[in-house]
This record gives structure tokens, sequence and C-alpha cells, in this order.
């Protein structure tokens, strides 16, 4: 048997697999998203037509989409630097030399990672409860006033915000204490010899020997939040007033409620347009400020 | 004096943080044990007065808990067994094995990477449809057995085999699969334990797509038959903390125990470029 027979032998079934049930699927969602396939056409598919893109026209101009979009972006925009900054600032504190019992700090800061989203989110709807939730209850001894977190459109977003936050703070949290680990201590000696502060070591030093780390952590992450569903699902079902609806949330009612599949199609590849614009935005403005 | 002070503030703020992070764990876990109606009260109770399993019997006898649970582990457990094959195969061939268009193909698998999973699960859905797939295990397990992010760990991780070894072992005349078998697998073993950790964390947690592919209560796996039990038991917290401590407790414990390799891997994982 020849290496490259060989070759293609051992990677045949993954192949097929990533072929077949992903990149026949993304082909097809394209396609998809130009026809009006309905409960009328799953029922019986002469019923499809081909629209070009009606679908996407339509949802341009339907205000849930752009509601759903605003959502999500909201989430985006004050989710991830919130989530990097706890991330970073926790893997200072496990990074300083003066940190006592460090395995233990970071499994428990860890622990909620793999914690399942649906389990962990059912137990925030209770902390965060009007009337018997521990959130309120502590906000009373200091004084403040009985916040309705998942039943006030104002306030349902921050709280599913703040879930996120406390879910996966600890991931990026990992890959920054790596960053920092890696980062060689005669650069500090150096610093401190010349009388530089704590503040201005970090500012001039760890920042920027972390700046690629950062960049690809907030990519990822970025990817990672705008793909919102599981937490809205399970904490506020969307609401209220639709306050929580994210895009992945509106694809999935779309699609598998009202089984619009052509039109969840088109809202499932805006999603990934935008994505990837984010994406390659973020690329660029970190390839300028490289550059500076 | 300055430095204790810091040290003190260090530590401090080390604890708060733990304090945040394992609360919410350590309060499902008491209030599961709790009478059904006793979390609701004022000021809200920190341990169980007598504390009870009636919870858990009711989630396991009336409410179906019993199968989630098995449904969780047997799809999670093939799902780990086929996708580690798949992706340990892949992956070592785009290590070590020299074909035509291996460095092309690996970049279009990498690139696939930005297309998020949703795009292809409307059709992926129309797909298993049409071949019978849909409310059925598989339809769980097919589209998850193999992975890019599975292929990319392999192979970065068997790069670091030697080439030698390899060579020596084609010229005494062994088949490329008894070299994969007898010289290639165990020398992955370290990286065989972190995927399959990945995998089955991965695959227990996953919620979008088996709520869309499982139709029926009969094949939920714990997040789905958890969501649902929220619907219709929205007040009943003492149930609900139960019915999160069994979703939840399987892969804590499975990370508390394989913690050193979950953590390389994820490290492994994201040096990418």
């Amino acid at each position: 048997m020849s290496s490259q027979r060989a070759a293609w032998l051992f990677l045949t079934p993954a192949l097929v697999v990533l072929g077949v049930f992903f990149l026949l699927p993304v082909i097809a969602a394209l396609a998809l998203s130009l026809t009006d396939y309905d409960l009328y056409a799953l029922a019986n598919i002469h019923n499809l037509r081909f629209v070009a893109l009606q679908n996407y026209w339509a949802l341009l101009q339907r205000p849930l989409f752009w509601s759903a979009l605003g959502h999500t972006v909201y989430f985006v925009a004050v989710g991830v630097p919130l989530s990097m900054s706890t991330s970073l600032g926790a893997a200072l504190l496990l990074n300083s030399p003066l940190a006592r019992c460090k395995p233990f700090f970071r499994t428990a800061l860890f622990a909620p990672v793999v914690t399942t989203v649906v389990a962990v989110a059912v137990i925030w709807r209770y902390l965060f409860n009007t009337k018997y939730g521990m959130a309120n209850f502590a906000l009373g001894h200091a004084g403040i006033q009985a916040i309705d977190w998942l039943g006030d459109p104002r306030w349902a977003m921050p709280t599913i915000i703040l879930f996120a936050v406390w879910k996966n703070f600890g991931y990026n949290m990992i890959i920054f204490l790596a960053g920092l680990q890696a980062i060689p201590a005669d650069l500090y000696e150096a610093a401190r010899i010349d009388g530089a502060s704590v503040w201005r070591q970090c500012r001039h030093i760890t920042l920027p020997m972390l700046g690629p780390t950062m960049l690809m952590v907030s990519i990822l992450t970025v990817s990672g939040y705008f793909q919102l569903f599981a937490e809205p699902y399970v904490m506020t079902e969307g609401g209220p007033l639709q306050s929580t609806t994210s895009v992945l949330y509106l694809m999935y009612d779309e699609g598998f409620k009202w089984w619009n599949l052509g039109s969840a199609s088109a809202v499932a590849f805006l999603l990934f347009l935008i994505m990837f614009a984010v994406t390659a935005l973020m690329l660029k403005l970190a390839r300028r400020g490289g550059e500076a | 004096m300055n430095s204790r002070l810091a040290k003190a503030l260090i530590n401090g703020l080390l604890i708060g943080g733990a304090v945040v992070a394992l609360f919410p764990l350590l309060w499902m876990l008491s209030v599961s044990f709790m009478q059904p109606g006793e979390a609701s009260a004022l000021p809200p109770p920190l341990l169980p007065v007598h504390a009870t399993l009636a919870n858990y019997r009711e989630l396991f006898v009336h409410a179906g808990m019993g199968r989630y649970l098995i449904n969780s582990f047997a799809i999670s457990s093939v799902i780990t067994a086929l996708s580690l094959a798949f992706n340990l195969m892949a992956g070592y061939a785009f290590a070590k094995l020299r074909f035509a268009g291996r460095e092309r193909l690996f970049q279009v698998l990498i690139g696939a990477l930005v297309i998020p999973a949703q795009v292809a699960m409307l059709p992926l859905f129309l797909l298993l449809k049409y071949i019978g797939m849909v409310n059925s295990y598989a339809g769980v397990v097919v589209p998850a057995m193999a992975s890019v992010f599975g292929i990319f760990l392999v192979r970065q991780y068997a790069r670091g085999i030697p080439d030698e070894l390899i060579e020596a072992a084609r010229i005494d005349g062994a088949s490329e699969w008894r070299i994969f078998g007898q010289i290639v697998l165990p020398l992955l073993k370290p990286i065989m334990v972190t995927l399959a950790i990945f995998s089955f964390l991965a695959a227990w947690n996953d919620f979008m797509w088996p709520l869309i592919v499982l139709t029926g209560q009969e094949h939920y796996t714990l997040p789905i038959g958890l969501a649902s039990l929220a619907r219709e038991h929205a007040q009943d917290s003492e149930l609900m903390m139960a019915g999160s401590v069994i979703t939840v407790l399987p892969v804590l414990l499975l990370f508390l125990a394989m913690q050193r390799y979950y953590l390389e891997g994820l490290l492994l994982g994201s040096v990418k470029g």
C-alpha cells in the first residue's frame, strides 16, 4: 500500500463526515435562503419556489430582525469587554507571586466553564428571582430597591450579560495566564531597576507582550458571543417584550417554530456575514495598530 | 508593610472571586435537598432544615430524569469514541503522511472554522429528515463524528513524533495500519485523553442541535429534558435545582478528575497560526 493511498484511507471517514454533515449543508443553506421553503414545501417539495434575494430583502425591512440584531450587538459590545477584563484581572491575580493556593483558585474560577449552560441558567433564574432571589436580598441589605432582573426589559439583557461573564471568564483566564507566564522575568527585573512602578510595568510590558494573545482571544470571544441562544432560551424565552431575542433565537423561531426554513437560512447567513465582517475589521484594526 | 497590604488585597480578591464563581453551584446543591417550597422564603435559606432526597426521587420516578441521564451518557460516549477514532486518523494523516494537496486541504478545513455551526443546522435538519434520522440518537451522533478542532489538535501533537520512527517501521515492512496502531497511537495517548474529555464535555453540554433534532421526550438528553422541565415547573425551585445537580455533576467530576489534560488541551487548541 502506497503512502498516498494510506493517507486518503486515514482521511476518508473524517472528511466524509465533515463534507456530508457540514460543508454540504452550508452550501445548501445558501441555496435554501434563496427559496420560499416553508411548511407547504416541507409537505410537498413541488410547492418550493425560487425567490432570489426576497428573503433577505424582507428581513431587512422587518423591525424584529433589527431589534434582534440590536440585542445581539448589545450583548457582544458590553459582554465581550466585560468578560475579557474579568479574565485578565483574574489571570493577573493568579500570576502574582503573592497569591497563595493557586491551584485551588484556578480550579474554582474555572469551574463555571465546564458546567452545562442550561443547568446553570436555571440556577441564575432563581438567584435573580425578584421576590425570593439572593441577588435582591443582598441588594436589600445595602438599601437598594428590589430589581425585576428578568422581568424588566431594561434589566433582562444586563442580567444575561452578567450570567455569561460568570460562566465564561475562566476560559480566557487560562489562556491569559499562560500568556503572562511566557513573558520573560528579566523584562520586569530591568524595569524594576529603572524604578518603574507596578502600574507602568503593567502598561509597558504586560499589555504589549499580551497583544497577540489578546487579539486571538477577542476574536474567538466575539464570535462565541454572537452565537447567543441557550441563555435567553432558558432564562427569558426571548422576553420580556422580546428584549432578549437574539439573532439565533430569531433563526430558531423562524425555522423550527414557524417552519419558514428559507427565511431562517437567510437569517443564519446574515449573521455569518456580520460575524465575518466584524472579525475582518478587528484583524485590520489590529494590523494598523501594530504598524503604528 | 506595603507588600503585606498587597498580599492581603490580592488574596482577598481571589477569595472573593472564588466565592462568586462557586456560590451558585453550592447553592444549587443545598437547595436540591430542601423540602418543596422551602427555598421560596425570606430571608432566602442557605441550608435545608430537614435534608431530603424527595426532589431526586420525584425526578427519577415521575419526570423521566433517569431516561435523560442514560440518553446523555450513551450519546456522549458514542460521540466521544467515534470522533476520537476519526479525528486521530485524520490528524495523523495531516501531520505525518505525504499526499498531494495536503497543506491546501488543511487550510480549507481551518478556514471552515469561521462558519458558525448554526448555518448548517437548517439544511442538516432537512437532510436527516429525508434519511429518517430526525428524533433518533443517530441524528445527534452523526454530525458530531468528526471535528476540525479535533483534527487540528491531533495534528499539532502528532507533528512531534520523529519521522525516523515511522520510516524505520516502514523499512521493516510494517503496514500503514500497523504503524498507526502499534507505534503512533501509543505516542498519542496524552492527546487522546485530552480530546476524549473535550468531546465528552461538548457532547454532554450541547444544547441547540439536540433541541432541534430530538422532537420526542424519549430521546431527550439532560439539557433538553431540563429545559423542558424548567418551562413546566417554573415555580418548583427545589426540584429544578436537583435536576441541575444531575446535569452538572457528572461533567464537573470528570473535569476535576482530568483537569490537567483538559487545561493542556485548551492551551494547545488556542495557539492557532
